[in-house]
């Protein structure tokens, strides 16, 4: 059975959704904080 | 606090190139399954920390409908989002495990539509708090975490009422495990969950900043319309005179 193939599809598919997930979040942040900085400056 | 993030982040780091390490190297090659098995050691602790945040989810869920504390709404959205992370990477998984071993990537066995259904109790919930925007809608969302909870157990416990396809639970259950492999399951599971902890630590913060930028937003238009209204007003007064 040649299962490496699977093995390092399945491990790389975790980091590739939390990589994922994590990018989404420092986007909502870098969002959050120009909004923050726009407030302030009115 | 500010301090303990930074440690944290870099031992949680390190704890899960360790933890891959073991998983790669260290553990014992299983005899039917072959290296394919070694996906076991993302797939079990990242489902068992999708378990304790969807946990932590309820637990928040429950305070902020006694409490209406803002900052339990926040952990609850945190804890709910990051859960729905680590359940796709078990519904990702899996199948990858599930190809090789059994010749087929799904099956509608109770333990995967469970967990399927789960992760999609879930995701409505993130819908309902994006796309819903009034101020019952933490409340609404409190109560169906509150439901989406009870299928928890159900994914847990489903492999013990019923005939399935699925390995038995390595602890607790009817499944035998090697020492070695237990013992690198558990790092692994303490790496996950200590990356679950930051994560969702971070999408809290998030969260918090979020509403900070919505009350600010709202006191601006506040005093926006207050201006406007004393300026449409003074001409009448002066009018007069």
């Amino acid at each position: 059975m040649n299962s490496v193939k699977y093995l390092y599809a399945a491990y790389i598919a975790t980091w590739l959704i939390h990589a994922f997930y994590l990018g989404s979040m420092l986007r909502r942040y870098a969002r959050l904080k120009q909004q923050l900085k726009e407030l302030a400056r009115k | 606090m500010k301090r303990l993030f930074p440690i944290l982040s870099v031992i949680t780091a390190l704890l899960l190139a360790f933890a891959l390490y073991e998983a790669l190297v260290v553990a014992p090659t299983e005899r039917t399954m072959g290296d394919v098995q070694r996906i076991f050691y993302y797939h079990v602790p990242s489902a068992w920390t999708a378990f304790l945040l969807f946990f932590t989810n309820l637990i928040a869920s429950i305070a902020y409908l006694i409490g209406k504390n803002p900052k339990a709404d926040a952990l609850a959205v945190a804890s709910a989002e990051v859960g729905v992370v680590f359940c796709a990477v078990v519904l990702v998984t899996g199948p990858i495990w599930a190809r090789p071993v059994w010749g087929i990537w799904w099956t509608w066995d109770i333990r995967l539509t469970t967990t399927l259904v789960l992760w999609l109790i879930y995701v409505s919930y993130l819908m309902l708090r994006r796309f819903s925007d009034t101020a019952q809608t933490p409340k609404l969302a409190a109560v169906l975490a509150i439901f989406g909870a009870l299928d928890v157990p159900l994914v847990y416990f489903s492999i013990w009422f019923f005939r399935t396809q699925h390995p038995q639970p390595v602890i607790g259950g009817g499944g035998s495990i090697d020492p070695r492999m237990l013992h690198v399951l558990l790092i692994n599971w303490l790496a996950f969950s200590c990356f679950a902890i930051l994560v969702c630590w971070s999408r809290f913060r998030l969260e918090n900043l979020r509403h900070e930028v919505e009350e600010t937003q709202a006191l601006e238009s506040l005093i926006g319309v207050a201006n406007s209204s004393a300026q449409t007003k003074m001409p009448l007064r002066r009018g007069p005179a």
